[in-house]
């Protein structure tokens, strides 16, 4: 298979970047998207070139590392599936393919098509653990936790950290992200203590960062490769103004902050 | 209100939204009177109640704050969106996302600029800001109706208003049950399709008016 394809080349963060154009030929439908940018890069090495640089690690989806906006679309045109997941049989043959970093304010781009996804380790280390040591892994049925909550707290763990929702949403909002992470905590008894001023520090920790507002049109749900559910959101914003509601652990957390 | 927390504005935003749409339907109520052909007897008497009522104009103080809430909230929310993707993305999204939903600072700002509108016709005259025309008394908001009503390009730009609501109506009400927490998969497959039917109804009753007295009448 033949592809054109338009990447977004950026020497720095300060740098000004632009598109760049690049032919790769004989590619076959069974290799997956990073193999043809291996080939892409290697072509580029051996004509003295500047090979692109992209985030990539486990290839095979459960890292989060990964990212590329595909044609308008995070992780490209495959739903469920993360970019390292992704083979080119999914493209028409000398199809035209734009290959973009994720774009937010709060993902700056580090060179090409890496950015730096650090804003969510910053949220996770604003609330997103338990404070205690909640010792080894339990025996079965020692705490009692009903099977649609597991259910759903390992739903909401299911989300890698890649930033598909943010590079997905119409206004680069986490909202999906932190949902999940608030979400798959507090539904758990040795999350649930820490739930109302865990899902505030976070939304103060999101806010200062520059991510956008949701505004409900589901783009990360439609992206998400692990396919998180906007319903952790609405639990996420039900805890916050259940948490804000509460006037004195209210203070308490702002004391805390 | 700068200060709130993104979530805060939001449902404050969520708030004042809802009780615009019940609103609506009071308004709407009022302007399908306007079909009845008893010479504007009941629309008439309906409009006097709502302007003299003292509860009613009580409300109407709640209501023009709800407008500003809203109209404020929506502009910073926007606007701090914008400011979240600083660099846009060169190839145009394709994500799987209600199409509605996209446009709804749009579908806003035009609703907005008909709120305008709507004010300089009927709420400017009625309180002496903007003169009425000729041979109508400030207060007959009948026969200021049946003027406008009369010329084919407001009637089209007051049903091009109203679509725009509709669609705008369309995605905010579901959107603001999910923004206030109450998104449960047993129940919000009904509030989307109630969030539908309202939305078609408020575009459609309120396009009606219009479309009798200019074809039908």
């Amino acid at each position: 298979m033949n592809f054109t394809l338009k990447i977004w080349r950026q020497k720095n963060a300060e740098a000004k970047g632009g598109m760049v154009s690049y032919e790769v030929s004989g590619i076959s439908s069974d290799s997956s998207f990073f193999e043809m940018l291996d080939i892409l890069n290697q072509q580029l090495i051996e004509s003295g070139g500047d090979p692109v640089s992209f985030d990539h690690d486990c290839r095979e989806g459960i890292c989060g590392t990964c990212s590329l906006y595909i044609n308008g679309r995070p992780h490209g045109p495959v739903k469920g599936v993360t970019t390292c997941q992704l083979h080119m049989r999914s493209f028409r043959d000398g199809e035209t393919i734009h290959i973009e970093p994720w774009r937010a304010k709060a993902f700056p781009v580090i060179r090409d098509l890496i950015v730096d996804r650090s804003a969510f380790d910053k949220v996770i280390q604003a609330g997103g653990y338990v404070s205690v040591n909640s010792g080894g892994v339990p025996d079965a049925n020692t705490i009692p936790v009903e099977k649609s909550k597991s259910d759903s707290a390992f739903d909401a763990a299911a989300c890698i950290g890649c930033g598909a929702c943010v590079a997905a949403c119409s206004n680069a909002a986490a909202m999906l992200f932190i949902g999940a992470k608030v979400s798959h905590l507090a539904l758990l008894p040795q999350g649930r203590v820490e739930a109302e001023k865990r899902v505030q520090k976070m939304v103060a920790c999101m806010d200062q960062l520059g991510f956008g507002n949701c505004s409900n049109t589901y783009a990360c749900e439609a992206e998400c490769p692990k396919g998180i559910s906007v319903v952790n959101i609405a639990r996420m914003n039900r805890g916050f103004l259940k948490a804000k509601l509460m006037a004195d652990k209210a203070k308490e957390i702002r004391d805390s902050m | 209100m700068l200060m709130y927390s993104s979530i805060t504005r939001k449902v404050l935003m969520a708030l004042a939204g809802l009780f615009l749409v019940t609103f609506l339907l009071v308004h709407l109520g009022i302007n399908l009177l306007l079909l009845k052909s008893d010479g504007g007897a009941a629309f008439t008497e309906a409009a006097t109640f709502m302007a003299t009522n003292p509860i009613i104009k009580v409300f109407e103080i709640v209501l023009f704050a709800g407008f500003l809430l809203h109209i404020f909230f929506g502009m910073l929310v926007s606007g701090q969106n914008r400011a979240a993707r600083a660099t846009r993305y060169e190839c145009a999204n394709a994500s799987d996302t209600s199409f509605f939903s996209k446009y709804m600072f749009h579908t806003g700002i035009i609703v907005l600029i008909f709120l305008l509108l709507h004010f300089i016709d009927f709420y400017f005259i009625k309180t002496g800001l903007v003169a009425p025309p000729p041979g109508i008394e400030r207060h007959d908001f009948y026969h200021r109706a049946l003027l406008l009503f009369s010329s084919p390009w407001y009637s089209l730009i007051y049903i091009a208003g109203f679509v725009s609501l509709g669609i705008h109506l369309n995605h905010a009400i579901q959107s603001a049950f999910q923004t206030l927490g109450w998104n449960h998969s047993h129940y919000m497959g009904t509030v989307k399709l109630a969030s539908t039917i309202y939305s078609v109804c408020i575009a459609a009753g309120y396009s009606l008016v219009p479309v009798y007295l200019l074809l039908i009448k």
